[in-house]
């Protein structure tokens, strides 16, 4: 599904990425770790469309994203999903209104349906009680609930998630691992996923890589990686993680 | 060396930032066919800029007037003629003075406050979600804003032209002892005497006006979309908004009094 092949990146004068190559199979979660400031975000921001590689391949579905024009970018970004760190919503518009504002945007539905979806997303989230509410009047976990809630309204074949519990209680932390890890069992969404979060990694990845020096240090299954002697697999995912 | 090293970065980033604005002002041109989908938030935006904006511009405007009146009126007694205040007062206010006082006050009052809105939006990754979401911040965000203004900015001007001659009449009568009927006969008289429906004084005061409100929302959309960097990226974004919003005021009204007052006769 998606596919990142000796990605380089330049941002002022340092090197984000530096040959960065990834592989994230349809219906799994691969997880991207690494130290602060190794380019996790900037990796989802290339596939998204937001940043183009100063070279390489950022293919989805195997088609090339930065050879994108505007109208096929717009055409992508309507098959993925993107939760922001602290769930980006706009502050004036409600909860039921942020996670409808795709939907409204796009006209894809017609009024009756777009609500029914809009409280079908909301309930999936448990944030169905808070849809009349407004931002600056709920909490983090919740913002971040009604975040996903928005990715997931278009039905998106894949999500991007940028620190989904940043700044997260852990009984909070939980519910949106669990979430995000519905999300793949029930709607076979595919799901690439940056956190810093050894719980975060372990509940929702299929798969993990740990970035280092612009791109891959070290990567495998969950399980491989748990038991991996590398340096960075055993700060990250360690016992003593988290 | 040095020097013309920072000279030459000022040069680039200044120009950089006046290409930034023109781009934006021609893809907000190319949106102008989503303004009935933007209309009720259209609406809404030019309804509070009006309410932030107008007890300030009616206080300014009325001193203004006032000001205005009374030096005039100084000069005007040592010749012995104060017959033709009210003539200097409403050609003034409706060519220079109430499109320029109120588009200084839409500049500090509404584009600061849309620097701040848009740059925080920024800086919290909202203008991101929107794009992600295949949502253009152009037409969702940018165009509502200019066309409030467009909207709002000659409407206050003929509001503050009004009260700036009213200002004036107060000061003709109460200190130059010149009569209400005769300031208010002889603005009224500057303002018809060109025989069209619209007098040029009132036409080319209310295009400034329009051609400001537009200028003050594109700068302040520019500066709030290229805000980085947190609270200090949006402080930033609201003084560059502010300060580039009055050069332009008093660049474009120079420009526009040039091309109809001399150069169109």
């Amino acid at each position: 599904m998606i596919a990142l092949r000796d990605v380089f990146k330049r941002l002022g004068d340092r090197q984000i990425l530096a040959g960065l190559s990834l592989n994230v199979p349809k219906g799994t979660n691969f997880v991207l770790m690494g130290p602060s400031g190794t380019g996790k975000s900037v990796t989802l921001k290339h596939v998204i469309g937001i940043l183009k590689p100063d070279s390489g391949s950022v293919r989805v579905d195997g088609q090339e994203v930065p050879a994108m024009d505007h109208d096929q970018l717009m055409a992508l970004r309507r098959r993925m999903g993107y939760l922001f760190q602290n769930g980006a919503l706009i502050n004036w518009l409600s909860v039921e209104d942020n996670v409808a504002l795709p939907l409204k945007e796009h006209g894809r539905l017609p009024k009756g349906e777009l609500q029914d979806r809009v409280m079908e997303v909301l309930r999936l989230v448990g944030m169905d009680h808070a849809a009349k509410q407004f931002p600056p009047s709920i909490s983090g976990g919740m913002k971040l609930r009604a975040g996903l809630a928005r990715a997931l309204v278009t039905k998106p074949e894949c999500v991007l998630y940028d620190e989904p519990n940043a700044g997260l209680d852990p009984i909070i932390s939980q519910q949106i691992h669990e979430l995000i890890k519905e999300v793949r069992d029930t709607l076979g969404v595919t799901g690439l996923i940056v956190t810093h979060s050894r719980a975060c990694a372990t509940i929702c990845g299929d798969h993990i890589g740990i970035l280092e020096h612009g791109k891959l240090a070290v990567e495998g299954t969950v399980d491989e990686m748990v038991h991996s002697e590398h340096p960075l697999a055993k700060a990250f995912l360690g016992g003593g993680a988290d | 060396m040095n020097v013309l090293a920072i000279v030459g970065s000022n040069l680039v980033t200044r120009v950089n930032d006046a290409g930034y604005v023109m781009d934006l002002l021609l893809r907000t041109a190319m949106a102008v066919r989503y303004v009935p989908r933007r209309l009720r938030f259209t609406l809404d935006m030019a309804f509070n800029a009006g309410v932030r904006a107008l007890p300030v511009t009616m206080v300014v405007a009325a001193f203004a007037g006032a000001i205005l009146a009374m030096q005039t009126g100084i000069e005007l007694r040592r010749f012995g003629d104060t017959t033709v205040l009210g003539t200097i007062t409403a050609l003034s206010m409706c060519r220079e003075m109430g499109p320029f006082i109120t588009g200084v006050i839409l500049a500090a009052t509404v584009g600061s406050s849309m620097a701040a809105e848009i740059g925080t939006m920024k800086v919290s990754d909202e203008v991101a979600a929107l794009e992600v979401m295949s949502v253009d911040p152009v037409n969702y965000l940018v165009l509502p804003r200019v066309i409030a203004l467009a909207i709002m900015c000659p409407t206050l001007t003929v509001l503050s032209n009004l009260i700036g001659i009213y200002g004036g009449s107060v000061i003709a009568e109460n200190n130059l002892a010149v009569s209400n009927e005769l300031f208010w006969n002889s603005a009224r008289e500057a303002l018809t005497s060109s025989g069209t429906l619209l007098p040029k004084e009132v036409y080319v005061g209310l295009l400034k006006a329009l051609l400001f409100g537009i200028a003050i929302a594109i700068v302040s959309c520019a500066a709030g979309l290229r805000a980085s960097g947190g609270a200090l990226g949006v402080g930033l974004a609201v003084q560059t908004a502010v300060r580039n919003s009055v050069i332009l005021i008093i660049v474009l009204g120079f420009i526009v009094t040039w091309f109809f007052y001399f150069l169109a006769g």
